[in-house]
């Protein structure tokens, strides 16, 4: 038994260390690719196109005006913006809140009667006119340039979406600071993702579509309640191409209770094994490249190895608990302190924990590479040691309980 | 960009750099565990001559007077051994040949220790203390690791108490010699004890109500302890 324990955690550190050498590799690769477009960022684009930008909001009433005047902020020629607020039947203030809106030229109010985000975005797609179509959700907020950076990516004709970086909006407590550093590894992942031509999100916050995309593959549809992932799935299993302007940044508000960031993960992991199970025909396609014979397969390898790797350190953890406490029970607390002789035989030298320390300098390597992205420096702050001490004990949370629903058919909800 | 294009050569690439980092880490975790061996089996070799010196010194003092003979003849390694190889043997598992080896060879060890001390405790009329535990670690003895919690608790507390502990299933004919002649049972943990034998969990007060020589170094300990503190009052 033991030995297939162990067979199983090799065979898991070898994936998640391939991983991780694959992906550095991959930036390296992408280093001076970064450096271009930065430098590009800095010139004025060609030519501006006609933009929608859908602002679907249900019962945010807090964040909607935050959001419509960062829109209004955007360094952008204003007849070539529409914002289009669509109040998917909220039964708060949402609506009453919307009409101060109402005398802005560059700004449509709609409101509908409640049938989730996806019907409120088609809504929307099917009164708009633009080259270019986005979304950005109620409680999220535009960066003035985000806008004219992402349509610099345009200018490729290939490319039909592009996503941005999205970055908590004023992080306070412990729990939306490990987000933080959690969006600042989204920052850098997606770059390289985008780079193999292997997204397979197309954030709410923010992600700009050709109005063809739509024309050629249909609209939103309901996808488990992950419509942003299913969009970017079906793009690519049409081959089209998805980029990433890192330097086009929204802000988002991040749930600030275990609660709610339990049930905001849970669909999102709930949404991805279900999504990835109507498109298993991508998976080890060649035709479908790097996120066909690898992102996809690695990413819902992640989700099990994260789950079997964080059970049996908690499982190990446990047993070497109970040690403890039957030694206190036999014998109490030792009145001789234990003896520190630094020899080889006070090091855990086993090959696990070897393997393991090197997969986790790995995991580190990337976090500091993706900060220095996000935030233009490499800084240590407590987020980060919040991030790598207490992210391990709360993901598992919402793992474990999303593969436990797609299996049991569990619906997720919004809220 | 190089979208829907497969780099081949990188995926090669990063299996060759990963199963480097593997080979680099199986090196590292098998250098130091034969290190760990190699150190277990030093202090095993020092042992043996410790025990091998005291024999000579037993046999050259024979004839004469027992006051060049103490506990401090006897080997003061053998605790700190058993600790690393317990370590040694978590590390490359019970079922390591070289570990089976080792651990019959400090049984052995332990056994010539042990009628050793036997023998300066006859000749000297010493009442050195000593505990020899069986123990078994194929799981047919639940109590067998809290025995062993208490054993510890006992060498921290009574330096001088020699523990002797045996795998009672251990395949050395020295050992089943030892078991036979002292008719232990396979009814484990048990504990041999003044040539007395105890059969189950016996916990740190059982031991101190068995063995009464540990109340007079208890009180020893505490009259030590007080003379080192006055002593530095002053």
């Amino acid at each position: 038994m033991a030995g297939i324990t162990n067979s199983i955690v090799y065979i898991l550190l070898f994936i998640s260390l391939y991983f991780e050498v694959f992906i550095l590799l991959t930036y390296l690769e992408l280093r001076p690719i970064i450096k271009y477009e930065d430098e590009k960022a800095l010139e004025k684009a060609k030519y501006y196109p006609t933009v929608t930008i859908m602002v679907p909001c249900w019962n945010e009433e807090s964040t909607i005006s935050k959001t419509l005047h960062s829109l209004l902020n955007l360094d952008y020629p204003a007849d070539k913006l529409e914002i289009m607020a669509i109040d998917d039947g909220s039964t708060d203030n949402t609506w009453e809140v919307l009409q101060k809106f109402s005398s802005y030229k560059q700004i449509t109010l709609v409101h509908k009667e409640n049938g989730g985000k996806h019907t409120a975005l088609n809504f929307g797609l099917s009164q708009s006119k633009s080259e270019l179509i986005g979304c950005l959700d109620a409680d999220s907020y535009v960066d003035k340039d985000a806008l004219k950076h992402i349509v610099q990516y345009f200018e490729d004709k290939q490319t039909m979406a592009v996503t941005p970086s999205v970055k908590i909006y004023q992080p306070k407590n412990i729990l939306q600071m490990i987000q933080s550093v959690e969006y600042g590894w989204g920052i850098f992942i997606r770059k390289v993702l985008a780079y193999l031509g292997a997204l397979y999100v197309t954030p709410g916050p923010f992600s700009i579509f050709r109005r063809e995309v739509f024309e050629k593959i249909g609209s939103y549809r309901h996808a488990h309640n992950t419509e942003d992932l299913e969009i970017a799935l079906r793009m690519q299993a049409h081959h089209m191409k998805i980029a990433n302007a890192h330097n086009a940044r929204v802000y988002t508000v991040a749930p600030d209770t275990l609660k709610k960031l339990y049930r905001q993960r849970l669909r999102w992991t709930f949404g991805f094994i279900k999504n990835v199970i109507d498109y298993k025909f991508i998976f080890f396609r060649k035709q479908y490249g790097n996120l066909g014979i690898f992102i996809l397969p690695m990413a819902s390898v992640s989700i099990i190895s994260g789950i079997y790797l964080i059970g049996m350190t908690f499982f190990n953890a446990g047993q070497s608990m109970m040690h403890s406490i039957e030694r206190f029970i036999t014998v109490g607390f030792s009145p001789h302190l234990p003896s520190f002789s630094f020899d080889i035989f006070s090091i855990n030298t086993e090959f696990i924990a070897l393997a393991g320390s090197i997969a986790f300098i790995g995991t580190f390597l990337m976090v500091l590479v993706s900060r220095r992205m996000s935030e233009g420096k490499l800084s240590f702050g407590m987020d980060l040691v919040y991030f790598l001490t207490l992210y391990t004990f709360i993901a598992p949370l919402w793992l474990t309980k999303a593969v436990f629903n797609a299996i049991f058919s569990v619906k997720t909800t919004w809220r | 960009m190089e979208h829907n294009h497969i780099n081949w050569k990188k995926y090669i690439l990063s299996f060759i750099i990963t199963c480097a980092i593997f080979a680099t880490v199986l090196y590292t975790s098998n250098y130091f565990s034969e290190r760990r061996l190699a150190e277990v089996k030093t202090i095993q070799d020092k042992i043996a001559i410790d025990i091998l010196s005291s024999e000579t010194q037993f046999a050259l003092l024979e004839s004469s007077s027992c006051k060049f003979v103490g506990s401090s003849t006897l080997s003061s390694e053998l605790s700190s051994l058993e600790e690393k190889l317990n370590i040694t043997e978590k590390d490359r598992g019970a079922n390591d040949a070289e570990i089976q080896s080792i651990k019959r060879y400090y049984s052995l060890l332990q056994i010539k220790d042990y009628l050793l001390m036997k023998k300066i405790s006859e000749k000297c009329k010493t009442a050195p203390v000593s505990i020899v535990y069986f123990y078994s670690n194929t799981g047919d003895c639940p109590d067998c690791e809290k025995e062993g919690y208490v054993l510890t608790r006992i060498r921290e507390e009574y330096p001088e108490v020699r523990v002797y502990a045996f795998d009672y299933n251990l395949d050395l004919s020295a050992l089943k010699t030892l078991i036979s002649i002292n008719k232990i049972e396979n009814k484990l943990p048990a504990l041999m004890i003044n040539e007395n034998v105890y059969y189950g969990f016996q916990d740190v007060e059982n031991l101190e109500k068995n063995i009464p020589e540990l109340k007079a170094l208890k009180a020893l300990h505490i009259a030590s302890s007080t003379t080192a503190t006055s002593t530095k009052k002053r």
